[in-house]
């Protein structure tokens, strides 16, 4: 077990500081929340910066915070790409071509968008689907969050999980998702203002970028002295986002082709997900105007593109770290568990009367904890334990001090830990804390809003008061919160189950950007089209998992159960071939479909929801400099800046 | 919508500056303790940013609220 990291008085203060502000919010709002549209769409009544911020913040839960930092140390600077490849120009895309139609078709949701652009099945599909991966996701990301709570600071599982949830419940019910909002903008600051000092001190620490890169440098010609990977890589592999992507899959360390990155990545995954997700899209549908709302994104994506810094860099700091093994520091290691102690204590214990060789026992008991264990560390324990028979405590150090594998997901807080004196610790914490509620928060808004309107009003119960509906939303509410740490415990028990849901989540995505960008700039895409062209998009992702495998991987959950006709060399090169696999079935038969039905909805119908039938919008803002197309175009040449200066 | 969000936001960070850079004044001498942090009292210098930042939402917003 890595040592605790124990509290002080300062440390809680800040905490409780926090927690207060952010209920506080909630009982301010409370006297505004009068109908369902103030409670689930803020009464369209918020300043762009605001929702800009929220935006970004409702994105950026824990998981975001943690599996970046992790990320950052597997594949170094690559990692950008999710960024500058990715998220920007997805987003630009979002506020200058498919904002409008979104806030001006006065659709409450993207899923009611679907309906007024084609018909009930997809949206009753879009909505089933988003509303359990909603509550899945922020799931998953409580169980993670909970679960390195424990880990590194040994706080409760339960505790910091109900508590967190608590706390969110409130100010959601409180204020809706004004207040969800508005505490996201307050979680921004806190996560940058919080991290800010733990990165600035780390890479001061390291020696600068300079001397970062420069021990980056050997690491990839070496990278399994830190078991980042078997193989060896280029000495830039680390440190340029591009260079090792042209040398092919072999030659970086995500095992991805630049293809599948620019396409698979860069189009069809992160339009997908930046354009047709409600969770970000309904802070910008809660805009007060239409300007407003196409500004969202693009001032999001300001900081957005500054983001590696917070969350990549450290990552690449901490291998920095661990290789220069800095004042001992090393990465964190995956934490054995009590089950696994359970198995693995006795065949230590077995192996003194046994007389098993080192390394069959090394194997043996690597196998019964299910990580990969150092032989000497192991034959130093069962020498030791066959001298003098050890306690089972002291049986549980020596196997958890033998683990090499890392713990990718904590080193976020190995940093914190190390570089954090009381006080500091606690605003770092914070911060930490202010990530997952920020993503709980935005999780549960958007759930809220699509089983009330999508699914309640539409299917189960039409032609309510509206104060109905508003007690409806606060009851589902609580109803979601309590459904997320559900799966959270589901999550801890089963890893398996959550490996086959975010499998799920991949399916249902990739195809998704396909149906939506021909709606909305092709007239002619029928409602059968796109019905089934979606349907046969995620039959066809589901279908491409069944018969592809990564390298490594045995057949079964991670693929090729049916058959193996094409094998990955990454977990991620098979993704994003999926994805893009999906798309392309999606697009082409919603193309063919559409050309062989017949339009059910008129030119009138369509008005403000089909791009060629929509008159043009002419832009409201007096001055050049705010109009989105400008900004659009001033992010996206900030964008392939960035990309040539880490070239 | 009614709250100006600068409001909590800047007394948030008001106090939290105040507490963290009052407490890196108290701590001053304590060379243990900041070793960590590279022998920066970076609750001081730390605070005072989140002190300054607090002060520059909340001020504007108390102005606005004022007229």
């Amino acid at each position: 077990m890595p040592t605790n990291i124990s509290l002080t008085w300062i440390d809680y203060s800040i905490l409780f500081l926090y927690c207060l502000f952010v209920i506080g919010i909630g009982f301010a709002l409370k006297r505004y929340m009068k109908t369902s549209a103030d409670f689930f769409m803020s009464g369209r009544s918020i300043p762009a910066w605001v929702t800009g911020l929220a935006f970004l913040s409702a994105n950026l839960g824990a998981l975001e915070l943690v599996g970046m930092a992790a990320s950052g140390a597997k594949y170094g600077i690559m990692t950008c790409h999710f960024y500058w490849v990715g998220a920007i120009p997805a987003m630009v895309f979002l506020g200058i071509f498919m904002m409008p139609f979104y806030y001006g078709s006065k659709a409450r949701s993207v899923p009611e968008y679907l309906k007024l652009r084609f018909d009930e099945r997809i949206r009753c599909f879009n909505s089933l689907s988003f509303a359990f991966m909603t509550v899945f996701a922020s799931g998953i990301s409580m169980n993670a969050l909970a679960k390195l709570l424990h880990q590194l600071l040994g706080w409760n599982y339960d505790v910091s999980l109900w508590i967190c949830s608590a706390v969110v419940l409130v100010y959601v019910l409180k204020g809706g998702l004004t207040s969800a909002i508005y505490t996201e903008v307050l979680q921004f600051f806190m996560i940058v203002l919080g991290f800010a000092p733990v990165v600035y001190l780390s890479l001061k620490d390291v020696g600068g970028w300079g001397n970062l890169k420069h021990t980056l440098a050997k690491v990839a010609v070496d990278p399994a002295t830190l078991d980042l990977s078997t193989k060896t890589f280029a000495p830039d592999a680390w440190t340029s986002a591009w260079k090792p992507l042209l040398g092919g899959p072999g030659a970086n360390p995500m095992g991805i082709d630049l293809f599948a990155m620019v396409f698979g990545l860069g189009f069809v995954l992160s339009f997908g997900y930046w354009c047709t997700n409600f969770l970000v899209v309904q802070r910008a549908m809660a805009a007060r105007n239409m300007g407003s709302a196409r500004r969202t994104p693009l001032i999001a994506a300001v900081p957005k593109m500054l983001f590696p810094v917070l969350v990549i860099l450290p990552g690449m700091i901490a291998v920095g770290l661990a290789y220069t093994n800095k004042d001992g520091y090393h990465l964190p290691p995956r934490a054995v568990s009590s089950s696994a102690y359970a198995k693995a204590v006795p065949l230590v214990q077995e192996a003194a009367t046994s007389k098993l060789a080192p390394a069959a026992a090394t194997k043996a008991i690597s196998e019964a904890v299910g990580i990969k264990l150092s032989e000497p560390k192991i034959a130093a324990l069962l020498k030791d334990n066959a001298t003098n028979p050890l306690s089972e405590k002291a049986i549980k150090s020596a196997i958890q001090g033998a683990v090499i594998e890392n713990d990718y997901d904590g080193i976020i807080l190995s940093l914190v830990q190390k570089y954090c004196p009381p006080g500091l610790l606690g605003l770092a914490l914070t911060a930490l804390l202010a990530s997952f509620m920020s993503g709980m928060a935005g999780n549960v808004t958007a759930f809220n809003t699509v089983w009330t309107y999508d699914l309640y009003q539409a299917y189960i119960a039409p032609n309510k008061t509206d104060a109905h509906y508003m007690a409806m939303g606060r009851i589902i509410t609580v109803v979601g919160i309590l459904l997320s740490i559900a799966c959270a415990y589901v999550a801890s028990n089963y890893n398996n189950a959550m490996d086959i849901i975010q499998l799920v989540f991949g399916f249902v995505n990739a195809p998704l950007f396909a149906t939506f960008v021909l709606g909305m700039f092709w007239a002619r895409t029928t409602a059968h089209g796109a019905f089934f062209g979606l349907l046969a998009g995620t039959g066809a992702s589901a279908l491409f998992h069944a018969t592809t495998i990564t390298a490594g991987n045995v057949p079964g959950i991670k693929g090729g159960y049916l058959a193996v006709v094409q094998t990955f060399p990454s977990e991620m090169a098979q993704n994003f071939w999926l994805a893009t696999f999906a798309f392309t079935v999606c697009f082409v038969l919603t193309l063919t479909l559409s050309l062989a039905t017949k339009r059910t909805k008129t030119d009138e119908e369509l008005k403000g929801l089909v791009y060629s039938l929509t008159p043009k919008l002419v832009d409201e803002e007096k001055s050049w400099f705010l109009r989105p197309a400008f900004l659009g175009c001033v992010l996206l040449a900030v964008c392939v800046v960035m990309n040539f200066l880490f070239w | 919508m009614g709250l100006d969000i600068r409001l909590p936001i800047g007394m948030m960070f008001t106090l939290i500056g105040a507490l963290l850079a009052g407490s890196g004044f108290l701590t001053r001498g304590d060379d243990a303790m900041y070793h960590r942090s590279l022998d920066i009292n970076i609750n001081l210098w730390w605070g005072i940013v989140l002190l300054a930042f607090g002060l520059l939402m909340l001020i504007p917003a108390l102005l606005k609220q004022k007229n």
